[in-house]
């Protein structure tokens, strides 16, 4: 019963009031980059949750039977970056043989995620609160999905922002970057948010 | 320094490990691609216009392969790379002339206005209003759907309040075409310079009551045309490019101005003298001609 009040509180915290963009500021660059279109951004989204999800299990495993093992730990870093260019690298080949319409729907979005740093951000926040492997997985994936809810409010907000009346100067990522900073506030209200 | 050692063992094993895997993991997933898309992409635009309708040059070169797009559907690409494209794919060069958009209306401020539009600057969305801010139905509203939609730079929006296209720029990739919600831009021959620049298929009166450059239907330019390449068709006068050589005669006839491009005063008038004179000669030549058959005939 714990471990599952305790996943809930997880999976609550990295959606909403530990939001891995609003709250803890990785991952800005795709969220930047590719929020003009919501289409765009929902491909984003789902391929960083699922890379998130699953860098997160395999990186559990790499730092308990590999790193700890040898006293390691402060390899980390180093290592895990390893693990997330080649686990991306890996998924896109097994994409294009097996689902190619998921390739193509992910298309240019899965190689860009080997850089972005809330993948990375999330297995090291794992191994900092000592998560165990559920708990870990678990955050890996709501920890993406905070980030597919972030991206595409953002996107939808971009796109609706062609009808708004704003200084002409304030063109192009100014006002994405007004919008984005607008948007923090509004979900640092989540952080009152204590159910347990 | 064996702390050292055992980490230089230990992530080099791992990458290793890794590198291996995703080895073996390549000649797995291997998926085969035919090296002959690279190439095709390679003669492509690479602008992504979606002009040819794909989305994308990488749709576009795939559809190529596919055979469901002709070689040619590339059109920034140009000739050049079509026939490079045929090559690949074994087939004849393909033969034609360059095109380049042009825009069926030259109204834009000699058009009467309705309404003022106060709405976003968006052709689409002024044509949803009441039917649009203009009382000419096929004419420009202005607001640059398609200067929006041109990666090239060729569109704009003219001095007198209608877009325009630079020829030089325009690659007739058609995505202007493709925005413009009154469908007034069409393709034509790079090398024809004259053409109607009016859509408006209303007849006489209400053609003119709505815009001072409308074309009314009134069939001078047919009638003036020497090679039979002006026709009147549902109220417009329209062009065959087959036939039209650029004598710009029927510029001259036009009482509307809308045949760009457009004569100016001077040279109608000019051009009136000359025909007043060629009927003057004419007649002179058929009187002398009657009177030295009268004598003959005496």
């Amino acid at each position: 019963m714990d471990q599952i009040f305790e996943l809930l509180a997880i999976t609550l915290g990295a959606i909403l009031a530990n939001n891995f963009i609003f709250s803890q500021f990785l991952g800005i660059c795709p969220f930047l980059g590719v929020s003009k279109k919501i289409d765009t951004a929902v491909g984003m989204g789902i391929a960083v949750t699922f890379v998130m999800g699953l860098a997160s299990a395999v990186c559990y495993v790499v730092n308990e039977f590999v790193l700890t093992r040898f006293g390691l730990e402060y390899m980390q870093t180093v290592a895990f970056i390893l693990v997330i260019a080649s686990l991306v690298q890996f998924i896109e080949m097994f994409l294009q043989k097996s689902m190619p319409s998921l390739y193509t729907a992910l298309g240019v979005y899965l190689p860009l995620i080997t850089t972005n740093c809330a993948v990375l951000g999330v297995v090291l926040l794992n191994v900092q609160s000592n998560y165990n492997f559920i708990s870990s997985v678990v955050y890996g994936i709501t920890g993406g999905l905070g980030f597919l809810l972030a991206i595409v409010l953002f996107a939808s907000i971009r796109e609706r922002l062609v009808f708004a009346d704003y200084p002409k100067n304030w063109d192009g990522f100014p006002i994405a970057l007004v919008t984005a900073g607008l948007m923090a506030l509004a979900f640092m209200g989540f952080s009152g948010l204590k159910v347990w | 320094m064996g702390n050292m050692i055992a980490a230089i063992v230990v992530l080099g094993v791992l990458g290793a490990a890794f590198g291996l895997v995703l080895a073996v993991a390549s000649k797995i997933f291997e998926v085969k691609k035919d090296p002959r898309e690279e190439q095709i992409l390679s003669h492509l635009a690479g602008a992504n216009c979606g002009g040819c309708g794909f989305p994308g040059c990488g749709g576009c070169a795939a559809a190529i392969l596919a055979g469901t797009a002709p070689v040619t559907a590339c059109a920034p690409a140009g000739p050049e790379n079509a026939a490079a494209i045929a090559k690949i794919m074994g087939q004849e060069a393909p033969t034609g002339e360059r095109q380049v958009a042009f825009v069926r209306c030259n109204g834009g401020l000699n058009a009467k206005k309705r309404f003022d539009y106060v709405g976003v600057k968006d052709c689409t969305a002024a044509t949803k209003v009441a039917a649009g801010p203009l009382d000419c139905a096929f004419g420009c509203l202005g607001f640059g759907s398609c200067v929006a939609a041109c990666q090239f730079g060729a569109m704009s929006i003219g001095p007198n309040g209608s877009a325009v296209v630079d020829p030089d720029k325009c690659t007739a990739c058609m995505a202007c075409a493709n925005a413009c919600p009154r469908h007034l831009i069409v393709s034509v021959p790079a090398s024809k310079k004259v053409h109607v620049a009016c859509a408006n298929q209303d007849k006489g009166k209400a053609a003119m009551s709505v815009c001072s450059s409308s074309c009314i239907g009134c069939g001078l330019c047919q009638k003036e045309c020497k090679k039979d390449a002006i026709h009147v068709v549902n109220g417009v006068a329209v062009i065959d490019y087959d036939k039209c050589v650029g004598c710009k005669l029927c510029t001259k006839v036009c009482p509307r101005d809308a045949i760009l491009p457009a004569a100016t005063a001077e040279e109608k008038e000019k051009y009136k003298a000359i025909k007043k004179a060629q009927a003057e000669k004419a007649k002179a030549a058929a009187e002398a001609k009657a009177a030295e058959a009268a004598g003959a005939a005496q």
